[in-house]
């Protein structure tokens, strides 16, 4: 069958419209995801049959309900357990309407003794749910033509200010002054090259969401690993492996992974 | 402060919270009026609000007050935002949500027990989606965990609390009547 075919055949069902007997069964291809599961189809079988929900005629509905299983089968769709056990459940009360009463018993107790009062129980009460999910699925369709004002960009919403090289370059200098005051006494001259800082940041950022730049810069040992440092926070800007954020002017350098470009240049 | 000079005031908090506002919130941004100035001042922007000509409107939701546009504007909303409307929720994922609202808490098993049906999966969705939040457990065997309704459900859903549903009771006619 042709794929536009099927589409024709598909146009043709009315919607809303109760399947008919010997329909062929790829209609009931469309119909039959319809069903919330045992209850629902129950349901819509005792409205199809028109009769009362206090009085289901236990044998038509059962044959009923078993014909749409054969017909799931038929389909080679997999029967959900939930309605296995209805039909368990179902067979087991027409059986027992079949059985004659206990002559024995006495008749008052008869109201309790209806085999199908807890499935129209369980029935009555699912109807309910039912009703009040589509009470909820019309409310959710008028708030969905409902638009309130978007998101503002408070400090809440939006705790990030873009950071600009001249707060890079003053968080710097900073860094520089104080390492200055520090004086320390390093003799051996530390090798570290730039590619290396790279690596290292990128390990730290791999772990970390955000990487505190300032506090970098003032762990730095040496003016020539703050220069690298720098160079190598520079560099990753450059590639467009990080993004340079503050949470406020002035403020500490934030280094935020920028999203899917990590993987531009190495 | 006069009413007349509030009524401002109030629209414009009420025009930038991206939440519905309480009249708490409002309270405590205006520590200097009266609380029966505030609701009656609020009470009087509502009833402009519902006048007619108006693109907007003032709701109270989730407890609190909102700003929106009219439900029938939405298509010229939609073409100057140029999006269609979102994913709706399944049927199974309302059913259970709707076990959910009127039963909570309910524990998996009890709406189970409800729809017949296994549920696992669409109370995962309402998780997701924040509509339902767990409410501790059920202090049974294998204390199974409880779930009620979010604030972002009375949010979704345009309910200003739990109690402007219809009673579950009257719900039968409408069930066995529709669909």
């Amino acid at each position: 069958m042709r794929a536009d075919d099927w589409l024709d055949r598909l146009e043709e069902i009315p919607p809303g419209e109760p399947e008919r007997e010997g329909e062929p069964p790829h209609r009931y291809t469309v119909k039959l995801d319809v069903f919330e599961g045992p209850l629902d189809l129950l349901l819509h079988l005792i409205k199809k049959e028109q009769v009362s929900i206090y009085d289901i005629p236990i044998a038509r509905i059962t044959e009923q309900y078993l014909e749409y299983l054969r017909r799931m089968q038929e389909l080679d769709l997999t029967i959900a357990g939930e309605y296995l056990v209805m039909a368990a459940t179902l067979i087991y009360i027409k059986s027992k309407m079949l059985l004659p009463r206990d002559p024995t018993q006495v008749p008052e107790a008869e109201d309790e003794e209806d085999p199908r009062r807890e499935l129209v129980q369980r029935l009555l009460e699912y109807q309910k749910y039912k009703a009040a999910a589509e009470l909820l699925w019309s409310k959710a369709e008028r708030e969905q033509a409902i638009f309130a004002r978007g998101r503002l960009e408070t400090d809440d919403a939006n705790p990030e200010v873009n950071a600009t090289l001249f707060d890079l370059l003053c968080a710097f200098q900073r860094a520089m002054e104080r390492l200055k005051e520090r004086r320390e006494l390093t003799i051996a001259r530390e090798e570290i090259t730039m590619a290396e800082k790279i690596a290292e940041l990128r390990a730290l950022l791999e772990r970390e969401e955000r990487v505190d730049i300032t506090a970098l810069f003032e762990a730095a040992r040496s003016r020539r690993e703050l220069v690298i440092l720098f160079l190598a926070v520079l560099e990753l800007v450059r590639i467009a492996v990080i993004r340079l954020v503050q949470t406020e002017r002035f403020g500490r350098l934030l280094a935020l992974r920028a999203r899917a470009s990590a993987e531009i240049v190495t | 402060m006069t009413i007349e000079e509030l009524k401002p005031i109030l629209e414009a908090l009420i025009f930038v919270a991206s939440e519905p506002i309480t009249e708490e919130e409002l309270a405590r941004i205006l520590p200097e009026v009266d609380r029966a100035d505030l609701e009656a001042a609020l009470d009087a922007l509502r009833q402009e609000y519902e006048a007619d000509g108006r693109g907007l409107e003032l709701r109270r939701v989730a407890g609190g007050y909102r700003i929106s546009t009219r439900p029938e504007y939405h298509d010229y909303i939609r073409r100057y935002l140029k999006t269609r409307p979102s994913a709706r929720l399944s049927m199974a994922a309302l059913e259970t949500l709707a076990v959910i609202a009127y039963k909570q808490p309910i524990t998996l098993p009890e709406i189970q027990e409800i729809r017949g049906v296994n549920s696992a999966r669409a109370v995962k969705t309402l998780l997701e989606k924040r509509l339902i939040e767990p409410k501790g457990r059920k202090p049974v065997v294998g204390r199974p965990i409880l779930y009620g309704t979010s604030r972002e459900f009375l949010i979704q859903f345009g309910l200003n609390d739990l109690s402007e549903l219809p009673r579950i009771e009257d719900l039968e006619e409408l069930g066995s009547g529709s669909s």
